[in-house]
């Protein structure tokens, strides 16, 4: 029951990412491509755990923690970047 | 291993799963920047608490020892999420000439999302610009 539920976990994000790329792409501000991007590491943490839950291991753990980080990172780094047109001021 | 851990596992797969191609859906279908900030931030986030749940629940009741450092995960996105909309809401109103005018007044003289007085400038600045005292 666990692999068909994961099955369907994988496929609905996988759609999920597919919607994401069509925003990205069409988005017609650049803020609507920062939180396509946004959306789209959320569902990248999702299938890296969900890979984890199919394997039944430990070790995607900490590639769920950096994508997290990292994705935070670049979209606080964006924002700010069009709000001020510089990073670090 | 017992049916109910099985089926609870399942069911939280399920429903995360749900909630991130629910956020998504929302942030492909809605008409406007700002209506679109409300699928990501808020179901998605739910949806990505569900499945780490799931994966802490599996990795008790399948691989057979207590792993919670899936929380972190939860705790640090759960944190995260609200900043980023925030900042995004904020950069897309300071761009966003349609969206200034469709807002409410102020009241004060300046627009939104924008500081009401000017910020102080920096001290190094400020003694740069000051003469120099004997």
């Amino acid at each position: 029951m666990i692999e068909i539920a994961a099955l369907i976990a994988i496929a609905a994000i996988a759609v999920s990412i597919g919607l994401n790329v069509y925003r990205l792409a069409k988005g017609p501000d650049v803020l609507d491509r920062v939180l396509a991007l946004d959306t789209m590491v959320i569902n990248a943490i999702a299938l890296v755990v969900m890979i984890g839950v199919w394997y039944a291991t430990d070790v995607y753990f900490e590639a769920a923690l950096l994508v997290a980080m990292v994705g935070f990172l670049s979209t606080v780094a964006f924002c700010k970047f069009v709000l001020r047109g510089n990073v670090i001021e | 291993m017992a049916f109910a851990l099985e089926l609870l596992i399942a069911a939280l797969l399920v429903i995360g799963a749900f909630f991130l191609l629910v956020g998504s859906i929302g942030l492909a279908k809605l008409p406007d920047m700002m209506r679109r900030l409300h699928g990501p931030t808020k179901a998605t986030t739910l949806g990505i608490g569900a499945i780490l749940i799931a994966s802490i629940v599996h990795a008790w009741a399948v691989r057979g020892y207590l792993s919670l450092h899936e929380l972190l995960i939860t705790l640090f996105l759960f944190l995260a999420a609200p900043i980023t909309a925030y900042m995004i809401a904020k950069a897309h109103i300071l761009v966003s000439r349609e969206t200034q005018d469709a807002m409410t007044p102020t009241g004060t003289e300046a627009p939104w999302s924008t500081l009401s007085e000017p910020a102080p400038r920096p001290a190094r600045e400020r003694e740069e610009a000051a003469p120099e005292r004997g």
